[in-house]
């Protein structure tokens, strides 16, 4: 057990080798509760939320969630998060280390109509994996019928669940909100099925490095904008033409001659990981970039880094220089996800 | 041959003028799973406390001293081929390296099977 975002949570519970495989394989339980949990009320939610997130809200569908940003007025990175628009309100799902320091930022720029309600008591489990689907829909019939990016209101084990099929492993699964008062019982419900197993924040880190997804405090913070981390998908096209949005200026004039540094994925040679605080050099060992995430890849079972490096290197191919106590290792930029993503799309979107 | 212990857990055990060294049980546990080890090459001179070593985890990077000063007269290719003998068999196959004991004196400062136990339950 480790001291994390304010809470106890386990690195482990059989190895983080295991588990993630597991996760690969059938289906691994994270308890996200830590997470903050946010409503968004009142006719002037949409409008609200677009001054501060580059996400096109107006055409989000009732009961589908998209993953955004919360940005400052300089385009810098509050947090990442994920939306959904759910009946008459919006429902977000934030950061547990950044969730106080996101109230404050929004409630200072919501207008009078709109109430923002943090869910404290609210708890938030993730299933995770290729088996998920099937365990899930043993106890919460009907799971099975939701795309991608789509939740819904369930009865799971007789507790109400707002489930959404969604996550940040790279996997097909599940995340599910109940009570804090029923998570320990829905917990042990969904832990009792026999393709499912807890999995500690170890193997929750790397199975989201493998799947390259980037992690904030990490591969995001204030000082990075969503250009530079190669998040330009979550930069909706009516947004950007119309604008509207936090950082927009800075975020447009990026866009058009690029960014100077960006978000890269690194294949490193050799056994050796590099980690989080690891330089990227040039010729003459001058530090250009720096790794964000390193760590061991059980899948591919070669180490793997994010790191952001100049523009010029950011391409699939180019090769960059790490340093990390005193000695430098050669890594590759290749695409990411470093492993493919399996999730559940209905249909050819 | 007669086996010692070191508040960083790592193991040696001492045969005449030689010296095996590896990491305790604890210590594999702790670390986790094992990805990558760095062994000293034959030939080198340790110093007792100094860096000889080098063990992954995919947690972290983790130095291994060296429990007794002396010359590295082998490291275990079998343990940089396949790391995880580093967590299955820490005291045995996953050895680190052999040494040839430089000042046997040194050996009074190390801890014994029965108070390294005691040192892991405290810790």
């Amino acid at each position: 057990m480790v001291p994390f975002a304010g809470y106890r949570m386990p690195i482990q519970y059989e190895g983080i080798i295991a588990e993630h495989r597991w996760t690969r394989e059938s289906a691994g339980l994270f308890d996200v509760s830590h997470m903050g949990q946010l409503i968004f009320a009142g006719a002037e939610a949409e409008q609200a939320l677009e001054t501060m997130l580059p996400a096109d809200l107006a055409i989000l569908k009732d009961g589908r969630l998209r993953y955004s940003l919360l940005l400052n007025d300089q385009g810098g990175i509050v947090d990442d998060l994920m939306v959904t628009r759910r009946g008459d309100h919006f429902y977000m799902v934030v950061n547990g280390a950044t969730k106080e320091g996101d109230i404050a930022h929004i409630a200072e720029r919501l207008p009078r109509g709109v109430v923002l309600d943090h869910m404290k008591e609210q708890a938030l489990l993730a299933l995770q994996g290729p088996k998920a689907v099937e365990a899930l829909s043993r106890l919460a019939p009907g799971v099975e019928a939701l795309g991608f990016m789509t939740g819904a209101a369930f009865d799971l084990g007789g507790a109400s669940a707002w489930i959404s099929r969604s996550g940040y492993t790279g996997e097909d699964g599940f995340e599910i909100s109940v009570s804090g008062a029923r998570v320990a019982e829905v917990a042990e419900l969904l832990a009792a099925q026999p393709e499912v197993k807890p999995i500690g924040l170890g193997a929750r880190d790397s199975l989201r490095l493998e799947a390259g997804l980037p992690l904030y405090g990490h591969d995001l913070d204030t000082d990075i904008t969503p250009v530079e981390a190669d998040l330009v998908f979550a930069l909706s096209k009516r947004r950007r033409a119309e604008g509207g949005f936090a950082g927009w200026h800075r975020i447009m004039a990026e866009l058009e001659s690029g960014p100077v540094r960006r978000r890269a994925g690194l294949a490193v040679e050799g056994r050796q990981p590099v980690r989080e605080g690891a330089t990227v050099v040039d010729e003459d060992g001058d530090e250009v970039g720096k790794v964000t995430s390193g760590g061991f890849s059980p899948i591919l079972e070669a180490p793997i880094a994010m790191a952001y490096v100049p523009a010029a290197s950011a391409e699939p191919g180019s090769t960059v220089r790490i340093a990390q106590r005193g000695r430098i290792f050669e890594a590759k930029v290749v695409p990411m996800p470093f492993v493919p993503h399996r999730y559940h799309r209905k249909g050819a979107a | 041959m007669t086996v010692y212990y070191t508040k960083e857990h790592e193991w040696v055990s001492v045969e005449g003028e030689q010296a095996t060294v590896g990491i305790t049980d604890f210590a594999q546990a702790q670390l986790g799973d094992i990805v990558f080890v760095e062994l000293p090459d034959s030939g080198k001179q340790v110093e007792q406390g100094g860096d000889a070593a080098v063990v992954e985890s995919v947690k972290a990077a983790s130095d291994v001293y060296a429990p007794v000063s002396g010359e590295v007269i082998e490291s275990n290719q079998a343990l940089v081929d396949d790391p995880s003998l580093g967590n299955t068999d820490p005291e045995g196959q996953g050895w680190f390296f052999r040494l040839r004991l430089s000042n046997t004196s040194e050996l009074d400062a190390l801890m014994d099977a029965g108070k390294y136990k005691e040192f892991c339950d405290a810790q």
